[in-house]
Formats: C-alpha cells, structure tokens, sequence
C-alpha cells in the first residue's frame, strides 16, 4: 500500500496517528527493503525523530503547517543545509550544503520532514537510474527493473513505502517516466513556476522542480507550498499561485465539459499495444462523461529527441564546465604536483560517470566551431515550431492526453549500453520541457506483465490546476474499472 | 556530417576530459550514432523561424537593493578540495 500524505495528515490532525508513528513506519519499511532497493542514499534518522516531535508538538496546540504529516525523500541535486548534496556523481564527493534551495526552505517552514536523499542518474542524465555512483537504484516491486529515471530514487521511495511524497527534477521527462514505471503521480510544473535555487543544474532552460506522490491531490499540495515567484531564481513565473486543493474542492461538483487533444501520431509505431488499449479506454471513459476528445496532428513533435538531446547536452556541457577539482568536490589523487590544467583534466575524467562525459562530449561537439550552426542553432529553431504546436493546441482544448513512456518499467541492463535506446525511452516527456508547458504522469491501472501503466496530463503554462483537474477525473475513471 | 577520432580528442579537450583510446573509439561510435539520427532536423524547413532561447519573454525584475547576508567566508571554502583560511589553494600557475 502507497502511503498518501493526505490520508496520513488527515490521521495526524484526527489524532489517530502521531508523527513518530508515521516517521517510525517509514523506518520500518526502510529497514526491510532499501538495501535492496536501494532508493535513499540517505537516511536521516536520529534528526527525523527529533523533527517529529517537534512537529507533532505544533500539531498538538493546533498550530500545524500546511505540510504537517509529509515525509519527504529528496534527490541528490537539491541544497539542504549541512546535508550531503553528490548529484549521484564522484565529482561532488564529501559536497555538504551550505545554504538550503529555496524549495526546501519552503518545505520546512511548512512542517514538511525531510527523511532522506533519493538516488538517481547522476546529474540527472538517464532513464534507468542505472547511472548513479550509489549503484543502481531498483524498482520495489520487481528488482530485476529499473524504477525509471533519473529521478528514479525518489519514486521508487514513494513506491516503497519509505515516504510520501518527494521532489525530483524533470529536465527530459526524469519526474513522469519513473512516476509512470513505479505506478505513482508526478508533475513536471510548468518552466519558471518553481524556484530553481539550489538545484544542481543539468540545463537550464529545460530544467523544473517536480514532485511526486500517491494521488493528485497529494501532489497538488505540496505544489501549493513550494510553487511561486522567488527574489533567487529570475526565471520564476509571477503568476499567482492558486489554492489547489480548495479550488479542486470546489470544482468537484461542477466540472464543466472538457475538451481533450490527442496526436494521432503519438499512439502509432513504438507504443506497447496495452498502453495503447489503456488510453484507449480512458478517452472513452472521458467521452461517456460528455467530454470532447479531438485529434490534433502535431508533426515537430516528433523531432523533439534530437532538438532536446543537442540543446541539453550542450547546456549540460556549459553548466557542467563548473566542476574542476578547484573550488568544491573531488581533485583527482594525482593532482598533486601536477599542473593546473592537468588538474582539471584529471579530476574531471575520474568524478564524472560514462553518460554524463557522453553528454559533454556530445554537448561540446554541437556548439563547437563549424557546427554550431547545423546543430544548435537548428535545434532551437525547431524548438520554437514544437512550442508553437502546442500554443495552436491549445487554443483548441484544454488539455493533451498521452502515454508517458512507450513501454512499462524495463530490465535492468537492458539498454545502458545503447544510448540512443535509452533516450528514446523519452520521447512522449521531452516536448513539454521543450515548449515550457505542464505536464503529469497519472497511474492507470497495469499491463499484464505486471508493471504499472503511466497516462500524460499536458496542459498550458501555469495551468497546473487543470492538470490537476483532469487527473483527479483521471484518477476516478481508473478506480472504476479496478471494482 | 560523421565524427573522426581527431575530433573527439579535440571537443576532449575542449571539455577538459581525457580518454583513453578504447573510451575514444566508442564515444566516437557513440557520436556518430545520435548525430546521424539527429540530422532528421534537416528534413525540417526552419527557413522563416527565429531560435528560441527562452521558453517566454522575460520581464526584468526590480527588487529593493537591501543588502542580505552572504553566505559566510569559511562556509564558502568549506568544500574545497585544497584551501587555506582566505583562499582556494591551486597548484602554482606561474614559472
């Protein structure tokens, strides 16, 4: 059973449950599988009991924050203060945080307990979490699977049982895809609507705060906390953030008819035919209810992995450039003596990992000289035609449905040393990055292997309150087959 | 457009990373293999579209010049690999 943080709260305030007793249960499940899983990288114990009481003591005098009762994981790219911060990569070995992310400050002040640090892809770069100096994190019902990446630590601790909620990073997909492998809810938030300070970049321009959790309206909660506009990040939207969880209260009763999109292309070659026929049966679902489904062809969509994996990449190689043996992390052991841009050269090609050298390599090769034009320059220009696509749609419905990944959760092994395999394991999540939109991951149901089905929410910028709306409609449509 | 073995060594050395030659042969296999899937983009006229460079328009931000208090001095050397109480310490750049 996935712990929910809104029945866990709902327990806490009731006063059927204390905090210890959640934190304890978190513990518990930790103790008997994360070995492994291999999910936390990790686990802040004596200081969770310690926060727990102190919470459950505002709790008691009825002066609870509004994250009260959330126990959180958080992946390694995220500044927590006196916390280890490693990115899942030997470059930033023995890196300890000196400032807190502002999204974690936030979830603090809320009374928000933050249990442990998730693994994941190192910077962020995968689809498997197989790339992560920690080792490969598992998926909890099948540990021959990978959990998705690269988030995938966090899902997977959620999937577990060790916490209910966490935060990610979706640069490429990394929140939806191991949200939909591990048959949890993730939102990739709209580019801009949460702070990025304090979070290891991976690129820039595509990089958002995410989070995951049981259910929508766990989801939409935490996002209450932590979205908004931040003196820190310029890049923060200005748009007024709504109270979710009481507007989608208020909604219940009168959802109006909806119009949804779907790309005919997006359910053609590739696409597991089971997931397929999941969609399928929830678009019929949606129509009986008196919603409109409609087709919208959308052809630059289907460039959107080789516009994403030149203009990341070569970001990434930028961003990247920081890391140098010189001012935080790991100096190669044969430094000494030797001279400074050896130094470099030595402590880069030992900290970091194969993916993340081949997205350098990658990224340095695209804005070179002679090729700056043919590659990036075009990406972002293609860039420009797929966020155009979505603007046309969305002037048409109110939201696009389609499947998160092509496949359910894969084996380990299986595709880390194929690259292009790996990337196209993206390649319904990289679009929304590109054009800056919402977009979430809702469970439906299972495919007969076993695994957990993921559908994709996409709606337009800072319209994370009708993703929310839709999964919800969602969410109800699929416990209804279940019975 | 296909990558030689020269230029992997040199965009190597542009990021600072040094291979081995068996690490040189497959990322230049590695290489070879995305980009040739991404010249898919040529198939895509792009003759009339400006680049994006940023998902919207930014405004520019004002916000009152209040000094705030930086993070402290020995905090900001704490995760130095090699430092001494002012400074990060490198290895000495002039003969």
């Amino acid at each position: 059973m996935i712990p929910s943080f809104l029945s866990d709260r709902k327990a806490l305030l009731e006063g059927t449950t204390t905090l210890l007793a959640l934190v304890q249960r978190s513990l518990d499940a930790i103790d008997a599988t994360n070995d492994e899983v291999n999910a936390l990288i990790d686990v802040y114990r004596e200081e969770s009991l310690s926060e727990a009481k102190r919470i459950q003591a505002k709790v008691d005098k009825g002066e609870a924050g509004p994250l009260a009762g959330a126990i959180f994981s958080i992946k390694d790219l995220f500044a927590h203060k006196n916390h280890r911060l490693q990115s899942a990569s030997k470059i930033l070995d023995t890196f300890t945080s000196v400032y807190d992310a502002t999204v974690v400050e936030r979830i603090l002040a809320a009374d928000g307990l933050i249990l442990g640090r998730a693994n994941q892809d190192e910077f962020g770069m995968g689809s498997s979490n197989e790339y992560s100096v920690y080792g490969p994190c598992k998926h909890p019902e099948d540990y021959q699977r990978v959990p998705g990446g690269s988030s995938g630590g966090s899902a997977a601790s959620i999937a577990a049982g060790y916490c209910n909620l966490s935060l990610g990073s979706d640069t490429g997909g990394s929140v939806r895809q191991p949200a939909a492998f591990c048959g949890i809810v993730g939102l990739k938030p709209s580019y801009g609507r949460i702070s990025r300070y304090g979070l290891a970049a991976y690129a820039s321009s595509l990089d958002t705060v995410g989070c995951f959790g049981a259910t929508v309206e766990d989801v939409a909660a935490c996002i209450e906390v932590i979205a908004g506009q931040d003196v820190h990040d310029m890049t923060t939207l200005s748009t007024e953030v709504p109270s979710y969880l009481q507007e989608l209260q208020d909604r219940d009763s009168t959802t109006k008819s909806l119009r949804f999109g779907i790309n005919p292309s997006w359910f053609s070659e590739g696409l597991d035919p089971e997931i397929k026929h999941q969609i399928e049966w929830i678009l019929d679902g949606l129509k009986e209810q008196g919603h409109e489904v409609k087709e919208i062809a959308m052809p630059a969509q289907s460039a959107s992995l080789s516009t994403y994996y030149i203009l990341a990449t070569a970001e990434a190689s930028s961003n990247l450039a920081r890391y140098d043996g010189i001012h935080a992390g790991y100096r190669s052991a044969q430094s000494e003596g030797a001279k400074l841009e050896d130094v470099y050269t030595l402590s880069r090609s030992e900290g970091f990992g194969p993916e993340v050298k081949r997205r350098i390599l990658l990224g340095t090769y695209v804005l070179s000289k002679g090729y700056y034009d043919a590659y990036y320059g075009k990406a972002q220009k293609v860039r420009r035609l797929i966020q155009r696509e979505y603007e046309e749609a969305f002037q048409q419905v109110d939201a696009m449905i389609l499947p998160t990944t092509p496949t359910t959760a894969f084996k380990a092994g299986e595709k880390v040393d194929d690259p292009l395999s790996m990337y196209l394991n993206d390649i319904y999540t990289l679009a929304a990055n590109l054009s800056g939109i919402t977009a979430m991951s809702v469970p439906i149901g299972r495919h007969s292997n076993g695994m957990p089905i993921g559908i994709q929410i996409q709606t337009p910028v800072s319209d994370e309150l009708g993703c929310f709306q839709v999964g919800t409609l969602i969410e109800n449509l699929s416990s209804k087959e279940k019975q | 457009m296909s990558v030689t073995l020269e230029d992997v060594h040199y965009i190597a050395k542009l990021a600072r990373l040094s291979l081995t030659e068996q690490e040189a042969t497959q990322a230049q296999q590695d290489l070879n293999k995305i980009l040739s899937y991404m010249d898919e983009l040529n198939q895509i006229d792009t003759s009339s579209v400006e680049p994006l460079e940023h998902v919207f328009d930014f405004e520019t931000r004002l916000r009152p010049d209040t000094p705030e208090a930086p993070v402290p001095h020995e905090d900001a050397l704490r995760n130095a690999p090699d430092a001494d109480s002012d400074y990060f310490r490198v290895p000495k750049v002039i003969e």
